[in-house]
């Protein structure tokens, strides 16, 4: 970029055919901050000054200016370029704003309760301060754990049979029927494992397993699908290979296809299990809500920390703040377990990827 | 070890569409056929009925006979597994397990069959088959490492040891040599020799001099246009072929005025 001081000016206008008009590497920054600038002026000019207003008006200022700008000295295809550069960036911040606005919030409302108390601590017998929860943390690890349970066999089984069995109606009908269950609304997953409950045990039945059920319900097509997608990306070349050995299909499948795909089977059952721990409505109705420590899935309500969270902050007592200190720092551990979960998913993934290393 | 295949009226087909038709030939033990004939013309489709792999492919069927020294491979109650451990097959582009060492690899058909063989049993046969694909001297000391570290030649070599050790009756080889470059060719050339002592080799080639180099006898194949079927013109001696064939298509062929 620095060359442009020495080549001749506007040389988009000069006998070579291979050169043209370039603009200088600072133009972009400057440009930025002059439009910035521009359009805080404007904001106070009108009405007094206005952050949000300044932004986004420079940001508007800023393609049209660079977009001018670019066309007079570099020409139509590469003003184009940049344009297309801008919108793309633009995209990109607004796309990042409500994620760090999330994160801000539940850092610095959540963090104040973050104490031992919170994690060993229920909700029994507690008004006002103090308190934790305890039993909304293994309520979820319960009803994570069993959904986790269900979903893998039926959801990885599905998937083995979809990629590597499946042929005409019955593989085009299960394939369908997956993709209406990952519509399925969650709260008609909830119903479903409620109502289930109560033609098995009586009606009003709450407990772990119920909304375990609930939560596998959502999670078994995700399962499938991921799943179904890494044994399809599996190279045919390997199934052949091992048929050539005399290797039956089953034995193919077990030691071949899958352990060649599993990196990515493992991550994406732990992106599933990520994705349904935050689920609340079906929780609320299949689970319920409960204050006290409960270890037994199969009996009485059990409290998960996504009804926790809407509990506190929904049915306060009075005063009100040490309710929602709980709710904020009940949402700050769901989202931290959901991003350990994340993380654990890609470290599995690097430890079982296939084995590339060492010529 | 080493069988004679004979196909009589061997009609292979994909679907409703009949991929080659009428194919005659004997295949004789401990030697190499190598066939030769243009793209599409269905060499490989003839090379993979030989270990009834042909049949993975959805819809795929064969009719007429295909004989293992007398026995049909398509028979009532043939197992196709039973057929793919006496016939082993090395497969175009090199096709190592990703997720196995070196030494996996080539004990692959053991392990993946649940056989059950001692500590000792299993070096002595990774040897052997490592030895046999001319590979054991390159890898000796890595042979914990990931096959797919290898240079394409080497990994190509990989594949003949992974399934000599199986030792099987007949080694069917796809284009073996099609993804490498000149030097591992001629040591994969070099191998065929050496192995033909042992097993009846059939090669599928698109590299004329390759085959006039490496086989005994020389299958040449045709199709009379796009869709349809591919046929064996004539099988004989190498020599003969490339010398004074019989039928004019296959001179045509040679002498490089078409394909």
């Amino acid at each position: 970029m620095s060359t442009t001081a020495t080549a001749p000016k506007s040389s988009r206008h000069e006998a070579s055919s291979l050169t043209a008009g370039q603009l200088p590497s600072w133009s972009t920054w400057v440009a930025l901050v002059a439009s910035i600038v521009v359009a805080a002026l404007l904001t106070v000019a009108f009405g007094g000054f206005n952050l949000v207003g300044a932004l986004a008006l420079g940001a508007l200022l800023f393609l049209v200016v660079m977009h001018v700008w670019s066309m007079s000295v570099e020409g139509g295809r590469k003003a184009v370029d940049r344009l297309a550069k801008h919108l793309v960036v633009a995209a990109f911040v607004i796309a990042l704003i409500p994620l760090v606005w999330v994160i801000w919030s539940t850092l610095t409302q959540g963090l104040p309760r973050m104490d031992v108390t919170f994690f060993t601590n229920s909700m029994r017998s507690v008004v006002g301060q103090g308190g934790g929860l305890a039993h909304a943390l293994t309520g979820t690890l319960w009803v994570t754990g069993i959904a986790t349970l269900i979903s893998v066999p039926i959801g990885l089984l599905t998937a083995v049979y979809l990629s590597e069995y499946g042929h005409g109606r019955l593989a085009r009908g299960i394939t369908f029927f997956v993709d209406v269950m990952t519509g399925i609304p969650s709260i008609v997953a909830g119903l479903f494992a409620y109502s289930l409950m109560t033609m098995l045990r009586g009606p009003g039945t709450q407990n772990g397993l119920a909304g375990a059920i609930a939560l596998s319900v959502l999670m078994i097509p995700v399962v499938v699908r991921s799943t179904e997608e890494l044994l399809r990306i599996v190279p045919n070349e390997l199934r052949e290979a091992s048929y050539a050995l005399g290797v039956p299909k089953w034995a193919t499948i077990m030691k071949v296809v899958i352990p060649t795909a599993i990196s990515g089977i493992v991550s994406g059952v732990i992106l599933a299990i990520a994705r349904i721990i935050g689920e609340t409505a079906p929780l609320m109705i299949a689970a319920g809500f409960t204050a006290s420590q409960n270890m037994n899935p199969l009996n009485n309500a059990m409290m998960t920390m996504p009804v926790f969270v809407y509990d506190q902050y929904a049915h306060p007592g009075v005063p009100v703040a040490p309710y929602h200190e709980r709710a904020w720092a009940g949402a700050l551990t769901l989202i931290l377990l959901v991003m350990a979960l994340n993380l654990l998913g890609r470290l599995i993934a690097r430890r079982f990827a296939p084995k590339t290393a060492g010529r | 070890m080493s069988k004679r295949i004979e196909a009589k009226d061997l009609n292979i087909y994909y679907g409703k569409f009949r991929a080659v038709e009428g194919v005659n030939m004997v295949i004789e033990p401990r030697s190499v056929t190598a066939f030769i004939g243009p793209s599409g013309c269905g060499k490989s489709t003839v090379l993979r009925t030989m270990n009834r792999m042909h049949e993975v492919i959805n819809g795929a069927y064969v009719e007429g006979k295909l004989l293992l020294d007398g026995e049909d491979l398509y028979g009532p109650g043939v197992d196709p597994v039973n057929v793919r451990r006496q016939v082993g097959m090395v497969f175009q582009r090199p096709n190592p397990f990703p997720t196995m060492s070196i030494k996996e690899n080539v004990l692959a058909g053991v392990h993946l069959n649940n056989k059950r063989v001692n500590q000792a049993t299993q070096d002595e046969l990774c040897e052997k088959a490592l030895r046999g694909a001319n590979l054991w001297e390159e890898v000796k000391n890595r042979l914990d490492l990931p096959g797919s570290g290898l240079s394409g030649g080497q990994q190509q070599r990989l594949c003949i040891a992974r399934a000599i050790a199986m030792q099987p009756e007949v080694l069917l080889m796809d284009e073996p040599c099609s993804a490498l470059d000149p030097i591992s060719t001629l040591a994969i050339e070099d191998l065929i020799q050496e192995l033909k002592e042992n097993y009846t080799i059939v090669i599928v080639t698109h590299n004329m001099q390759q085959a006039a180099r490496v086989s005994d006898r020389t299958g040449f194949f045709n199709i009379a246009g796009t869709g349809a079927p591919g046929k064996l013109i004539e099988i004989g001696p190498t020599e003969k072929i490339f010398s004074k064939p019989d039928q004019q298509a296959t001179e045509d062929y040679i002498t490089g005025r078409f394909g």
